[in-house]
């Protein structure tokens, strides 16, 4: 049985002096342990669910529940500590002058004794594998060891839940997936349930469920592979879909026959061996 | 306009205890109406040399040569406007320097700056919103209340409007989603075709270094690795992995399937379609039973 973590009953928020609602009657759950990736295109709606998820904005209508507390003005600083954030620019969410301070000042906020403090400060920044980096200054930091550095900042929190909000879009190929692999590990160590706001397709080919966003809208909700069976659908909704399904179908369409959607390069090269030491 | 760097070295606080040897011993020829691509890891020096195509650095060493004129280490140079008008800059998340009050300011703020008067400024100014495939209406807003993609559409256009005789383009779609992407960058590839724009993408898009460049340079550790048309650099694509960088999918593709397969490619596809027919090839697919 799943465990369900967060709900998102009929939620409804607009912006002011906008005409449409930037999420419109949306209504989905999270459960405990998964990776959801949410995607959309620019403007779909999906990073003011980010918003939404850790009370930076409060629904029109609807409500957010999140471990059975549901998201209020008064709930919200409970909530916080069970969602940790973090955001697209690595630039804009480091705050101490070192890789330690910055990863202290959550706890420092939330009154954690120094001891205590200390020891969690240490634990997480070993588990993003940035403990050699104690007293380094942030200039001295590449884009995703910045990115790592906020990672733990959100472990020490202890919290059930991150959010990436396109944690790794101003990443080079590197740093992206320096930063996915921490947190799949995490995620493998059933420290954390993730919830990944993304454009990168090959990565949310690899979440264990895809939400896709429209016009403010939930368009589909499913697992990886039933969401990549819309193909073109997905490219007009202005989203893209991964390179093993191109080519597969470009496969198909030569003649040569694969049977179904392969997900990943692996899937479709084993496909591939398999098929051809059958001729 | 044709750019030349010789035996570019440039080193950032010289005489300091920072100093850092950021590239050294770049040679590279820009020639007039090509699509160039840059590209190598972060630190790499591709920033770097960008910097150094319109005069925003100056080399510690060697010299640089944009159509007439000629910027060389030691000199004191002096009146590098000329060639900012004619070398444009695209800057990373370029939305982040707009600035001005109204979409139409903001674009005039160039070319007003170089000299242009205000009414032609104006003229410009519309031209440029709509080879960025925006329309007049927005010419009155504030930048500020337009969406992401059509902030960085609209820094584009600021660039355009000094009417650039080479474009350079510092990552110009990151952050977006992939149409948004795939729109910006199809714009650049027209511009570049239909008016002769020398561009110069640095990008870690090997997908988009492949399907756009003539000829691709690979920067490693400050300095010039290798260059060649998308084809001569991706046929040896182990030693790009090997440098840690990534090929193109369809490249990668192949590899994987080599090795796993045990089959030979003659060639780099770059590609889906041309993969496809490849593999079908070396399958022998249709021609056993």
């Amino acid at each position: 049985m799943r465990e369900q973590l967060v709900l998102l009953d009929n939620v409804v928020f607009k912006y002011d002096g906008q005409e449409h609602n930037a999420v419109d009657h949306v209504s989905f759950d999270v459960f405990k342990g998964e990776w959801l990736a949410i995607v959309g295109h620019n403007g779909s709606g999906k990073s003011t669910l980010a918003k939404l998820l850790n009370g930076l904005q409060f629904p029109l209508e609807g409500k957010i529940i999140v471990n059975g507390m549901e998201l209020s003005e008064e709930s919200v600083w409970d909530v916080r500590k069970r969602i940790g954030m973090v955001f697209q620019n690595p630039d804009n969410q480091f705050v101490g002058t070192t890789v330690q301070d910055d990863v202290a000042f959550g706890l420092e906020n939330a009154g954690i004794e120094p001891e205590i403090m200390r020891e969690r400060v240490k634990n997480a920044l070993k588990r993003v594998k940035m403990d050699q980096f104690l007293n380094q200054e942030p200039h001295h930091l590449s884009g995703g060891q910045k990115q790592r550095v906020a990672i733990a900042g959100v472990l020490a929190l202890q919290p059930d839940i991150i959010i990436l909000d396109e944690a790794t879009s101003m990443l080079d190929p590197r740093g992206r997936e320096e930063v996915l692999e921490t947190v799949r590990e995490l995620k493998e160590e059933n420290v954390l349930t993730v919830i990944s706001i993304t454009h990168d397709l090959e990565e949310a080919a690899k979440a264990d469920r895809m939400i896709v966003m429209n016009q403010g809208t939930v368009y589909r909700n499913g697992t990886p592979r039933e969401i990549f069976q819309l193909e073109e659908e997905l490219i007009s909704l202005g989203l893209d879909i991964p390179f093993s399904i191109k080519l597969a179908k470009s496969l198909r369409e030569n003649g040569v026959e694969i049977e179904d959607r392969q997900l990943t390069d692996g899937e479709l090269v084993k496909e591939l061996c398999e098929l051809n030491s059958r001729m | 306009m044709r750019i030349e760097l010789q035996d570019v070295e440039y080193r950032y606080q010289v005489n300091t205890p920072f100093e850092r040897l950021a590239i050294h011993d770049v040679n590279l020829v820009i020639e007039p109406g090509t699509y160039t691509a840059l590209i190598g890891h972060t630190g790499s020096g591709k920033s770097t040399i960008l910097q150094h195509l319109n005069g925003l650095l100056q080399p510690t060493k060697g010299k640089i040569q944009v159509g007439d004129r000629t910027i060389e280490a030691g000199k004191k140079e002096k009146q590098l406007r000329p060639i900012r008008k004619k070398v444009g800059i695209v800057f990373q998340f370029a939305e982040h320097q707009l600035f001005e009050e109204t979409v139409e300011k903001d674009i005039c703020f160039g070319p007003i700056n170089f000299g242009v008067p205000e009414a032609d400024a104006k003229l410009l100014a519309r031209d440029a919103l709509k080879q960025v495939g925006l329309g007049e209406e927005i010419l009155g807003k504030s930048p500020f209340d337009l969406s992401g993609g059509q902030m960085r559409r609209v820094a584009i256009a600021g660039v355009l409007a000094m009417e650039p005789e080479v474009l350079v383009l510092d990552e110009p779609t990151a952050g977006l989603d992939p149409r948004g992407r795939k729109e910006i960058m199809d714009m650049f590839y027209q511009l570049h075709q239909e008016r002769g724009i020398s561009t110069v993408l640095v990008t870690h898009s090997m997908e988009d270094a492949a399907r756009y460049a003539d000829e691709i340079v690979i920067m490693h550790k400050g300095t010039v690795y290798q260059k060649g048309s998308p084809n001569e650099v991706f046929s040896q694509p182990e030693q790009l992995v090997e440098l840690g960088l990534d090929v193109p999918d369809t490249v990668r593709f192949q590899l994987r399937l080599q090795k796993e397969m045990g089959v030979r490619f003659d060639k780099p596809c770059l590609n889906i379609e041309e993969l496809a027919m490849e593999i079908k090839r070396v399958m022998k697919w249709g021609e056993r039973s």
